[in-house]
């Protein structure tokens, strides 16, 4: 948290081409369902991303997903498909685009979009049951999602 | 430090356990709800109105462990049945400015025996979807002078149990044709809309993932015949909508008031695709 948190203020207090290596939400540009750059403009830190992936509050992949791998991470759900060998699947820019907006890749999906700030229904203020106003934060940064697909990219068999 | 390692080892045992019995059997459990002799119906074949989106409704008691389970089998160990009792001592209340308890107007609680199997339903006067709750307060109100209870007040959800527990075992039969039509259709277009930021409908959770885990919950169909439920995470007693509430805000969605139009609407649609399972009275939930 607190690193994202200096991490932003850091990006803000440095220059202009800095901050444009961040591609916001709503410029993001997916070739089909991929996405070709880092979205925070800097790699993803694997550990940091077993962290999204395994917290209530951040990602929660694995409400939805087990894999072998994260089976120290406790009571996986079964919503979603097992992730072992994601890595061997798809791209790391297919899996960014999975990860920042799965309805494009798998159209319809349950799954979640994690980089996404408009376009709800009835949106809320996280999990208050209160009304949210757009554009919504998106549920997991730039870096967090740079993270997460760091950690995926682990998920070789 | 010493015990913790022990803990964390069982625990990440239990958690093996769990991942395996999960992975194997994300089905609902194939049991029997007997509770004095007499069996409850908790499956019955899917409700024709759904055209096949549930080939069989089953009750969320499938979905719930051997403890949870058998707690409901057993009217001792049910802790629900604590408010039936106090539910009681409030039907006999005298209350408002008229003088009056419920015993007053419909003598025993066996007068209800029925009503929670048909509702929700159109109030022909009104033209309004009435559930329980709303009778409850409408009997408070306009006849005896007091005050409605507060939705999520002790005394409605007392009431709703001791009302409920009057047509335990009698088949859910919600109507859902004439002045009740309007309302399904409603209700169906809210059930399959995708709110909030997660985008998730109930559908999304109840109809294409129940016998899935979402993380250590087993997703049940979300069906209402076993409310007023005492959930044991709460302990205490919660509505059909109240429930509701805490699963759309799970969506990270504004959620909808308790009582209001939308909500009334979605009772009466969830209940009918319930329709041909028993009234459990007060259930077990975790
Ligand atoms: C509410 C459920 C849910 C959540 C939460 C969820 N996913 Fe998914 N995910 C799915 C489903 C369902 C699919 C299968 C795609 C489809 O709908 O056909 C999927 C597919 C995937 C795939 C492709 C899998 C494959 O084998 O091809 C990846 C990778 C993935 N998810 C990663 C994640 C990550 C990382 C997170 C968290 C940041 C996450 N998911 C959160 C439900 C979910
Ligand atoms: C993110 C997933 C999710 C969504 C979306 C969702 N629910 Fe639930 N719901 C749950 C979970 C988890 C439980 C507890 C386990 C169970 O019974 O399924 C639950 C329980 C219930 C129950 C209690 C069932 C019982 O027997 O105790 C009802 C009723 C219910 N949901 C109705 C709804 C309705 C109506 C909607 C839409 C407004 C909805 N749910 C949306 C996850 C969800």
């Amino acid at each position: 948290m607190k690193r994202q948190f200096m991490l932003g203020m850091a990006i803000s207090a440095f220059s202009a081409g800095v901050a444009m290596a961040q591609v916001a939400p709503e410029n993001v540009e997916f070739a089909d369902g991929a996405i070709a750059q880092s979205l925070s403009g800097t790699a993803g830190n694997a550990d940091d991303g077993k962290k999204v992936f395994g917290t209530a509050g951040l990602g929660n992949c694995v409400a939805c997903h087990a894999a072998v791998i994260a089976a120290d991470i406790p009571f996986p759900g079964t919503v979603g498909p097992a992730l072992d060998g994601v890595a061997d699947r798809w791209s790391e820019g297919e899996l960014r685009g999975i990860v920042a907006n799965a309805k494009i890749m798998f159209d319809g999906t349950i799954m979640p979009s994690f980089y996404k700030t408009s376009g709800y229904i009835r949106p809320g203020d996280a999990y208050t049951g209160k009304a949210g106003t757009e554009p919504l934060p998106p549920i997991l940064s730039a870096q967090q999602i740079e993270d997460v697909v760091a950690y995926l990219l682990t998920f070789k068999e | 430090m010493k015990q913790r390692t022990i803990k964390t080892a069982l625990a990440a045992t239990a958690v093996l356990g769990l991942a395996f019995a999960g992975m194997a059997s994300a089905e609902p459990v194939d049991d029997t709800l007997v509770i004095d002799g007499v069996e409850i119906v908790t499956k019955a074949a899917g409700a024709a109105h759904l055209d096949g989106a549930l080939p069989e409704a089953m009750s969320g008691w499938h979905f719930r462990d051997t403890e949870t389970r058998a707690m409901q089998a057993d009217d001792f160990d049910n802790p629900g049945m604590i408010y039936v009792d106090r539910g009681l001592d409030l039907w006999n209340a005298v209350d408002g400015t008229e003088g009056k308890s419920c015993a007053s107007c419909h003598e025993g609680p066996e007068a209800m025996a029925g009503l929670r199997a048909v509702t929700p339903r159109v109030d022909e006067k009104t033209g309004k979807v009435m559930n329980i709750e709303s009778y409850v307060n409408d009997c408070r109100t306009t006849r005896m002078g007091a005050e409605a209870w507060g939705d999520k007040a002790v005394e409605l959800t007392d009431m709703l149990a001791l009302i409920s527990f009057q047509s335990r075992g009698e088949l859910m039969n919600v109507a859902i044709d004439g002045a009740a039509a309007p309302f399904y259709e409603k209700g169906k277009e809210i059930y399959y809309t995708r709110f909030g930021q997660l985008e998730l409908s109930c559908a999304s959770c109840h109809e294409d993932n129940y016998g899935n885990y979402i993380r250590s919950d087993h997703l049940s169909q979300g069906q209402t015949n076993g409310f007023p439920v005492y959930r044991l995470k709460d302990a205490k007693l919660t509505t059909p909508q109240g429930r509701f509430v805490g699963c759309v805000r799970d969506t990270r969605a504004e959620t909808f008031k308790i009582g209001s139009d939308e909500f009334n609407a979605l009772e009466l649609y969830v209940a009918s695709r319930g329709n041909g399972l028993a009234v459990e009275g007060v259930s077990v939930r975790n």
